[in-house]
């Protein structure tokens, strides 16, 4: 079975970054990272063709300046090969630019099965996945906490409010999981050495058929009309805990009549 | 000037319509002449509550037979578009069919999604969708720049439902068009796992822990405290990545947005990712060993302690209490 699963690279979320004031979009000259909400979609692939005795994970990504640490992360772990679309005309992408993008690099792999995460971590808008599954004519099961695949057909425990939805969904098609339903494994200094020398086929929106004006800033069609600084909170009253700061959380309750 | 028509995507429960789509039908008719529903099911049954809060009429694709509400609800909603009958904005709340919903429709009927907003504002005959960003610091307004339909995902809990006092709203149903491959998934059996207390997203106190708690088991003390408080237990997205909870958890940035009368941090320190999705709260009580930690920065009570004995304490003394 082959699965491609999305990978998105990120700036590191410990250090937040911050817009450009000119150009509106965010500042990158950061290095970038395998966005962690991304591991749990490569360790589900990995186990689900381990469990299929065939077939291989491919990673399909889109960033800017042919960037590819993250990348190599996923590699380290066990993925097979990675395709990296980089198009200086995809600055300003919105998620539906994105999935433009993405649909058009994972056609290109005939995957049976293409996993993403539920959102990114610096983005979450949470519809890339679906957007994908649209423009690939492909049925998508979302929010997916396990997988088994039986007989062509994903089984699929999708999270809702009151618990979970068993699902079940023909494949070929695009599944997105959430965090820590699989514990992603470490890579090992022999997948490390390893990922160093798998393919990476790097390709541009040219190379994808893709219009330059249906994606990025012309094919975002919006505007930010405003940024503002959001009104910040106070900080109150902090007490070190001496034994009795139970007693102080108590009274506070009290106070608001919460219990 | 001003937005003509709005539709809504509309969620319902065994107990009847999402706060989420109340608050979203509420805000919708201060900002458009006209205020309709979309929704999969039998509208019938809710069409006094949504008629209650504005809606003029509620458009159904009937029952779903197994499928998830996203494709076949985007694909009516698309058809509508395409005789001329659809809205000029849709409304989905962010939640797991909402997403669904607006993602499927974005991509079917080639418009941009605005997602995470908090608010909205009429510009002229548009809307405009506040957002905010790096960890909640900043707020950016964005619209459209030209006339086509305007998908807006917005966070449950940004306006208040309130009823207009409108009667029962007309009834009617929505053709889905021809689904391609794309209909393939159904829904076999649904699981529903035993939750005594209210709803994370609706509670009036919310007790979250985080990796402070240091292991899986300890998250105990939070379920035992939030059902002693009778509110919620939530969790920092650490450690829903770890394993210990499950998504539905987490309250945050990638996660849910609270906004109680009091939210109780326990082992939190208060990572950007995780403010933004409680900072809203009305009172804010924090438990964390390091005095450092940002969420004393925009904590009400701040307790530098050991959750590990603080919790303990104020569970034995709730206990009492009977």
């Amino acid at each position: 079975m082959n699965v491609v699963v999305c990978v998105k690279q990120i700036p590191d979320p410990a250090d937040p970054g911050a817009l450009d004031p000119e150009t509106k979009t965010l500042k990158r000259d950061v290095k970038l990272i395998l966005d962690e909400s991304d591991s749990y979609g490569v360790e589900m692939g990995l186990q689900l063709v381990d469990a299929a005795g065939e077939g291989e994970v491919r990673l399909v990504s889109m960033a800017p300046n042919n960037e590819m640490s993250g990348l190599r992360t996923a590699l380290a772990m066990g993925a097979e090969s990675a395709v990296l679309v980089s198009d200086e005309a995809l600055a300003g992408s919105d998620a539906l630019s994105t999935a433009k993008v993405l649909a058009a690099a994972i056609a290109r792999c005939e995957p049976d099965l293409v996993l993403a995460a539920t959102e990114s971590s610096d983005g979450y808008t949470g519809t890339v996945p679906v957007q994908v599954a649209e423009l690939m004519d492909l049925p998508s099961v979302t929010f997916g906490k396990e997988i088994a695949v039986v007989d062509g057909v994903a089984t699929v425990k999708r999270q809702t409010e009151a618990g979970y939805d068993e699902v079940e969904c023909p494949l070929p098609c695009v599944v997105s999981v959430t965090a820590g339903v699989v514990e992603p494994r470490y890579p090992s200094f022999k997948g490390i050495m390893a990922a160093k020398n798998k393919p990476v086929e790097e390709l541009d929106l040219a190379g994808l058929g893709i219009e330059a004006s249906t994606v990025g800033w012309t094919g975002a069609r919006q505007e930010i009309t405003s940024i503002a600084e959001a009104p910040a909170r106070e900080a109150g009253e902090v007490i070190v805990d001496e034994g009795d700061a139970h007693e102080r959380i108590l009274a506070f309750l009290d106070d608001l009549k919460v219990i | 000037m001003g937005i003509s028509k709005i539709w809504v995507y509309g969620e319902t429960t065994e107990a009847g319509v999402t706060a989420g789509t109340l608050e979203l039908v509420t805000k919708a008719r201060s900002l458009a002449d006209t205020v309709e529903v979309v929704m999969a099911g039998d509208a019938s049954a809710v069409s006094g509550e949504l008629g209650a809060h504005g809606a003029a009429t509620v458009h159904t694709v009937g029952d779903l037979a197994g499928s998830l509400p996203g494709t076949k609800v985007a694909s009516a909603i698309a058809g509508a578009l395409a005789a001329g009958v659809g809205p000029d904005v849709l409304l989905a709340a962010t939640s797991y069919d909402g997403r669904d919903v607006a993602g499927r429709l974005s991509a079917k009927v080639d418009r941009p999604v605005v997602t995470n907003v908090v608010d909205l504002v009429g510009d002229g005959d548009r809307l405009l969708g506040s957002e905010p960003v790096f960890g909640g610091t900043t707020d950016v307004l964005t619209g459209f720049t030209d006339g086509g339909l305007a998908i807006f995902l917005v966070r449950p809990k940004s306006f208040v439902a309130e009823e207009s006092g409108g009667g029962p709203a007309a009834v009617a149903e929505l053709a889905v068009g021809d689904l391609g491959n794309t209909g393939g998934a159904l829904v076999k059996d649904r699981f529903v796992e035993e939750s005594t207390g209210p709803k994370l997203d609706e509670a009036a106190v919310v007790v979250s822990g985080g990796r402070g708690l240091g292991e899986a088991e300890k998250y105990e003390m939070i379920e035992t405290l939030a059902k002693l408080v009778k509110g919620a237990p939530g969790a920092s997205r650490a450690v829903v990545d770890a394993g210990w909870v499950p998504y539905s958890y987490q309250v945050g940035q990638t996660g849910k947005v609270v906004k109680p009368t009091v939210y109780l941090a326990c082992g939190i320190s208060g990572a950007t990712q995780h403010l933004v999705g409680m900072k809203g709260s009305a009172n804010i009580v924090a438990i964390n060993k390091d005095e450092e930690a940002p969420i004393f920065g925009i904590a009400d009570l701040g307790i530098v302690g050991d959750v590990h004995k603080v919790l303990p304490k104020l569970i034995e003394a709730l206990q009492a209490r009977g």
